[in-house]
């Protein structure tokens, strides 16, 4: 489980994310969307422990990622927008370095490697250099080792970004298959992704969250994009009625 | 310490999966060749005109290791000045850049421990190219009488020397995730350290006694004459953890900042 209480992270005067909260629950996948710049890259990086909040918390499944960092690392496995790989190496002597970094036994590495080679179909790369993998690979190879020690929470940020429609098709059955006892988060821009595979869904815009809501429970007979534009543009909206006040405030004092 | 080792394995293997890691060797090697070469040749010649000059209280006072093993050990430490940043700037400034420090410091391990992990693949492999530069004191002892203990103690010092090197090149690397930079402030900072004496003589007694005691050379000298001294072990080991301790902190800055 994931929950994130009143999350605001500032780069110097520059506001990313404002009070962003959320629950992600155990056993479901949480789609997390917002348009480019929303602070989706940034909420990721704080969750998993990647760069610190300016305020608020995350707890991963009840330990809290910046006082027992540590400890709540080891439950997340984490794909960043960019696929991790040390482009030197081979995809099989990676996935064992990973392993080994994130705890898992020794005498359990091997079958562990097999096992993620396995279900993200990288049986045949596996003595492939990673530099000179296709970005569907890599992309494969980021999942791979992000579920190499088979981890109660799941951080994705845009998984199936750069693949072709039938690789998309099998991450997305992937995906599916893993959140069983799992908690998923995942960040995309593709709306009908979000509605095949998520159970709940959260919009964030501008650095706020403006929608988290089950996909169950989304009105009748709108779609996903309907839902998602309106949420956005009602936030726009608000926004520039703020505008338009200061402006009014700028005159006033002027006069 | 598994994840240390594991670090370190990794690192240290992946020196050898890129050419830099032999271009380094190669030129260390060629370059320490033909410096033990001319010495060696001078040497010989010298040696032949005091035999033909039948001096024999110059002869007496002829030594393989002040006119060979001393100024190639100098010289390889030059070398080392410049070949060391270009083997550490990769270190942290490489993984910034690919988007593997993402990764890295995701990854439930201490901020220490991969420190630790690639300053010991670091040093491992600059001590390694130091060992293959012992080819050079073998040949002498294969064909002269050379003083072996003396050679080990000033071979001792360029390893402290290449470690120091490496410390330094770390936090350099650990400040900016472009190598460039991360080489040239690694490479600037080793020149001064070793050109930090020089006011030495036109300064006050107690600032050139702490110019001096600063100076990377004036505590190499020591050990390459044969001399060890704990006041010199000390200030190698110092230097290379003040330098391991600012590389963790600026990578543990990344978590604050």
């Amino acid at each position: 489980m994931i929950e994130v209480k009143k999350l605001t992270k500032a780069y110097g005067s520059f506001i990313a994310i404002r009070d962003v909260c959320f629950r992600a629950e155990r056993g479901s996948v949480l789609g997390f969307l917002g348009p480019n710049g929303a602070g989706k890259t940034t909420t990721m990086r704080i969750i998993t422990g990647y760069m610190p909040a300016s305020g608020g918390t995350v707890l991963i499944d009840g330990l809290d990622i910046f006082s027992q960092s540590l400890e709540a690392r080891r439950h997340i496995g984490y794909l960043p927008e960019s696929p991790p790989l040390y482009g030197d190496m081979r995809v099989e002597a990676y996935l064992r370095f990973v392993a080994k970094l994130r705890g898992v036994a020794s005498a359990e590495v091997a079958s562990a490697v097999e096992r993620v080679l396995n279900s993200c179909g990288l049986s045949d790369m596996a003595r492939r250099i990673c530099g000179q993998l296709s970005k569907g690979y890599r992309q494969r190879v980021g999942l791979a080792q992000a579920l190499i020690h088979d981890p109660p929470v799941l951080v994705l940020d845009e998984p199936t970004i750069g693949l072709d429609p039938r690789q998309i098709h099998e991450i997305r059955d992937l995906i599916k298959h893993l959140s069983g006892e799992r908690t998923v988060v995942l960040s995309t821009h593709i709306l009908p992704e979000v509605s095949q595979i998520c159970d709940k869904v959260v919009i964030i815009n501008d650095g706020q969250v403006v929608l988290e809501e089950m996909l169950s429970a989304l009105p009748q007979g709108r779609t996903l994009e309907e839902v998602f534009l309106e949420a956005i543009s009602r936030e726009r909206h608000a926004g520039r009625e703020l505008d338009e006040e200061t402006l009014e405030e700028v005159g006033a004092g002027r006069g | 310490m598994r994840n240390t080792l594991t670090i370190a394995g990794k690192e240290l293997g992946a020196y050898f999966l890129q050419p830099v890691a032999y271009v380094v060797m190669t030129v260390f090697l060629l370059l320490g060749g033909f410096f033990f070469f001319s010495l060696l040749r001078r040497f010989d010649v010298v040696l032949q005109m005091y035999s033909a000059m039948q001096n024999a209280e110059q002869l007496s006072r002829f030594n393989l290791n002040q006119m060979v093993i001393d100024p190639l050990l100098q010289n390889l430490a030059i070398v080392l000045v410049i070949l060391v940043p270009a083997i550490t700037m990769r270190s942290f400034a490489e993984e910034k850049r690919t988007g593997t420090y993402e990764f890295l410091l995701t990854a439930p391990v201490r901020t220490g421990e991969i420190v630790a992990g690639k300053f010991i693949a670091a040093a491992t492999f600059v001590l390694i190219m130091i060992g293959l530069a012992g080819i050079f004191p073998l040949i002498l002892i294969m064909f002269g009488d050379p003083e072996t203990a003396v050679m080990l103690s000033g071979y001792l010092g360029l390893a402290f020397l290449g470690v120091v090197f490496v410390a330094i090149g770390l936090f350099t690397s650990s400040i900016t995730q472009n190598q460039i930079i991360a080489a040239i402030s690694c490479f600037g900072a080793l020149l001064f350290l070793y050109v930090i004496s020089w006011p030495a003589q036109s300064g006050g007694a107690g600032l050139a006694g702490i110019l001096r005691y600063l100076s990377l050379p004036e505590h190499f000298s020591q050990m390459v004459i044969g001399i060890i001294d704990t006041q010199d072990i000390v200030y190698f080991v110092s230097l290379i953890l003040v330098a391991l301790f600012l590389t963790q902190r600026s990578v543990e800055s990344a978590r604050w900042r």
